[in-house]
């Protein structure tokens, strides 16, 4: 199979829908189901009537981002991107005869509009989620027509495995899941080590509380995700990939389920795919709820079956990954940007964004914000247009105080440093970092002492046990920092918790210790007067 | 020379056994599925005893002591039997910031359980969760595997009751 084939598939998969001019698109992703949208969807269907209806169908459709509004429903037409639809909010199942006599008629419903020129959809750029709440996760079909595997088929058939490396390295990518190492360096590392048995392995193991996003694209656009794990396999030379993915996460792991088992039956996975020499199997693994599996190669034991301990690097996974064998390991949103990089190029994906953070960023809104849900922004966008302009700004009248990115390895920003472009390294000369793209939003009745304490609760609870500075600094930070919450402690003390960040930062084996004081300095660095107010003043030095 | 061992058998007639054994079986009993294999026990009985880690480690070829290492290293294990209702409070950093220690201490008092534990009755186990990834709800609470977003204390209760009284 070459591109024209492909191009004839997707045309014949259009061609079948021809009939078709409106689609009531209703998402079924994990939010807007706990919402009630799955009664929504059976009320359209029910009330869907075969002749009256027949130019319209009733198609379920991942996250469209406003999780707040849910359950949404969007009428469009076939295929056309979110920006084009007519967005409803709040829609319950007593809706459905409404929702579709107005489609088949074309005039908006105004008492359930959702206006999809607002802010918090105009100023995003959708590149990772262009099919997300456009197309059904479930169908293959689907994503051939709006142009799926393209990418994947191109790269099979036109490309060498150097010229797909050069073309993610021109890109400028770089990893997802929060490290930010560069994509394309990594790939090149992998594919120099000598031709043998290697390993595609995708993170789905989104465990930063506050983060959803990849959970999002994989319930939204699963295939997507299969296109460039498979992409990387063949600049990498592997045949085999894995998927680890929370258990958390039922609805991403049957999705992915079904994606993977069609996309085996249609050729695009397995032996062969696509009539070229080449071979890849996607296997998926399910995590069992231990938030250190995030650190690869904690995650790589827990593949092989064991208790998830990290271990010293180097050797790097690059050389010695799962089994002893060469593997690559990336995150879910950095392998969902694969295919457009293939499709429209390196040098497109470069031009977005800022100089040393290419393309744009999906970030998780939570919190303290009007608008909770997904958004997908260029790098470089300031806070203050996410949190302000995007968010809706904080409800309730009340004061924003800070907002926290990366999770339990990450800070808080405050006010004062809002206008800052973000991308990696910006966030990074905040004390801060991008971490996976959870945001959380605090206004002035959260007491930064006590967030810093739930974090390290957190990490306390999440070590691993292997090395003592992690195991017993973590319990020590908390203990201490329980003290001050409470107003029991000194100023002596507090130096004290400061000196162990710095042990703790410095001696611990993986990522989740050596980050575990994040949370604390940057509350330290920017609300230290909190911190301070609730010491004993008696003891004051 | 190879020595062929022989699997153990089933530790009993009832049929979920066989559902364990196949999910073994389908990766060789390779020592790397014993994640998977505990997932199985877990989804077809509710929880991991004794007997179950020791059918587990005969059949793949490992020390019980590294079973029973890794079901107790990962949270999702449990080793416990459960109540026949759940109730997972997400205390995921939106969850905590929109009052997710509030929803845990509501249910002390109304039904005498902490986190970890179930009521003695057996009707409700209470759990926490790091994260459901349901932010945009918060706080949000799992019962019996259903999502429900932006709850307070008397709506969970009254939800909770409902399940039970069912």
């Amino acid at each position: 199979m070459n591109v024209d084939d492909l191009e004839e598939l997707a045309d014949k998969h259009r061609q079948e829908q021809a009939g078709i001019t409106t689609e009531v698109r209703v998402c079924t992703a994990a939010s807007c189901q706990s919402s009630g949208a799955l009664p929504v969807f059976e009320a359209l269907n029910a009330n869907r009537d075969e002749q009256e209806h027949a130019n319209c169908r009733i198609k379920s459709v991942g996250c469209m981002g406003l999780c707040s509004a849910g359950p949404l429903v969007a009428v469009a037409s076939t295929d056309a991107p979110l920006a084009e639809a007519q967005l409803y909010r709040d829609v319950s199942a007593a809706d459905a005869p409404d929702i579709l006599t107005s489609a088949k008629t074309a005039t908006p419903l105004e008492r359930l509009h959702c206006p999809n020129d607002m802010p918090f959809f105009a100023r995003q750029q959708r590149i990772v989620l262009e099919n997300s709440g456009v197309i059904d996760p479930n169908s293959f079909k689907g994503y051939v027509a709006v142009g799926g595997y393209q990418a994947m088929v191109t790269t099979l058939t036109e490309m060498t495995p150097a010229e797909v490396i050069a073309e993610v390295t021109t890109s400028g990518l770089r990893g997802r899941g929060g490290g930010g190492y560069p994509t394309g360096l990594k790939w090149s590392t992998v594919a120099k080590m000598p031709a043998g048995q290697k390993y595609v392995i995708c993170n789905a193991d989104e465990g930063d509380p506050g983060a959803f996003m990849d959970r999002a694209i994989l319930e939204s656009d699963p295939h997507r995700v299969l296109e460039g794990m498979a992409i990387a396999a063949y600049a990498i030379g592997a045949n085999k990939g894995f998927i680890y993915i929370r258990a958390e996460y039922p609805l991403a792991v049957e999705r992915l389920k079904t994606a993977i088992r069609k996309a085996k039956r249609a050729g695009f996975l397995g032996h062969h795919i696509c009539e070229t020499e080449f071979n890849f199997d996607i296997e998926i693994r399910l995590g069992a709820g231990a938030f250190v599996c995030g650190e690869e190669t904690a995650l790589m034991a827990s593949i092989e079956g064991g208790r998830g301990h990290p271990r010293p690097r180097p050797p790097y996974p690059a050389a010695s990954g799962l089994w002893g064998h060469p593997t690559l390991i990336n995150n879910v949103e950095t392998y969902a940007n694969i295919a457009p990089i293939i499709r429209k190029g390196g040098n497109w994906f470069a031009g977005i964004g800022t100089e040393g953070s290419k393309g744009t960023k999906v970030f998780a809104l939570a919190g303290a914000i009007r608008n909770t849900g997904l958004i997908e922004v260029p790098m470089g966008t300031s806070l203050r247009d996410i949190i302000e302009a995007i968010g809706g700004g904080i409800p309730g009248d009340k004061a924003f105080k800070a907002v926290q990115t990366g999770g339990p390895s990450g800070g808080c920003i405050p006010e004062a440093h809002l206008d800052i472009p973000v991308d990696y390294d910006s966030l990074k000369t905040l004390g801060t970092i991008m971490g996976s793209g959870g945001m959380i939003v605090m206004d002035e009745t959260s007491s930064m002492v006590e967030v810093a304490r739930f974090f390290m609760e957190f990490c306390m609870s999440e070590s691993c046990g292997k090395c003592i500075p992690c195991r017993a600094g973590t319990a020590q930070m908390h203990e201490l920092l329980d003290r001050i919450a409470k107003s029991t402690a000194t100023h002596k003390e507090l130096a004290l918790l400061e000196e162990l960040c710095e042990v703790v930062r410095a001696t611990s084996l993986c990522g989740l210790g050596q980050t575990a004081p994040n949370p604390v300095l940057s509350t330290l660095r920017y609300f230290r007067a909190e911190y301070e107010q609730r010491l004993r003043h008696q003891d004051a030095a | 020379m190879t020595i062929q061992r022989s699997r153990p058998s089933l530790p009993s007639n009832d049929k979920r056994w066989k559902l364990v054994n196949a999910t073994m079986r389908r990766s060789g009993y390779a020592a790397h599925a014993l994640i998977e294999a505990l997932h199985s026990v877990q989804d077809a009985f509710g929880y991991l005893d004794e007997d179950a880690m020791i059918f587990v480690a005969d059949s793949l070829d490992l020390p019980l002591s590294k079973v029973y290492g890794v079901a107790t290293f990962y949270h999702l294990f449990m080793l416990k039997p459960q109540g026949r209702h759940s109730c997972v409070v997400c205390t995921g950093t939106a969850c905590y910031i929109q009052g997710a220690g509030s929803l845990v201490e509501g249910l002390e008092q109304r039904f005498g359980v902490n986190p970890g534990e179930t009521t003695a009755d057996g009707a409700l186990s209470v759990m926490t969760a790091r994260c459901v990834g349901a932010c945009g709800l918060a706080p949000a609470v799992v019962i019996d595997n259903q999502v429900f977003g932006k709850l307070n204390n008397d709506a969970l209760n009254a939800k909770l009751e409902q399940e039970i009284a069912q």
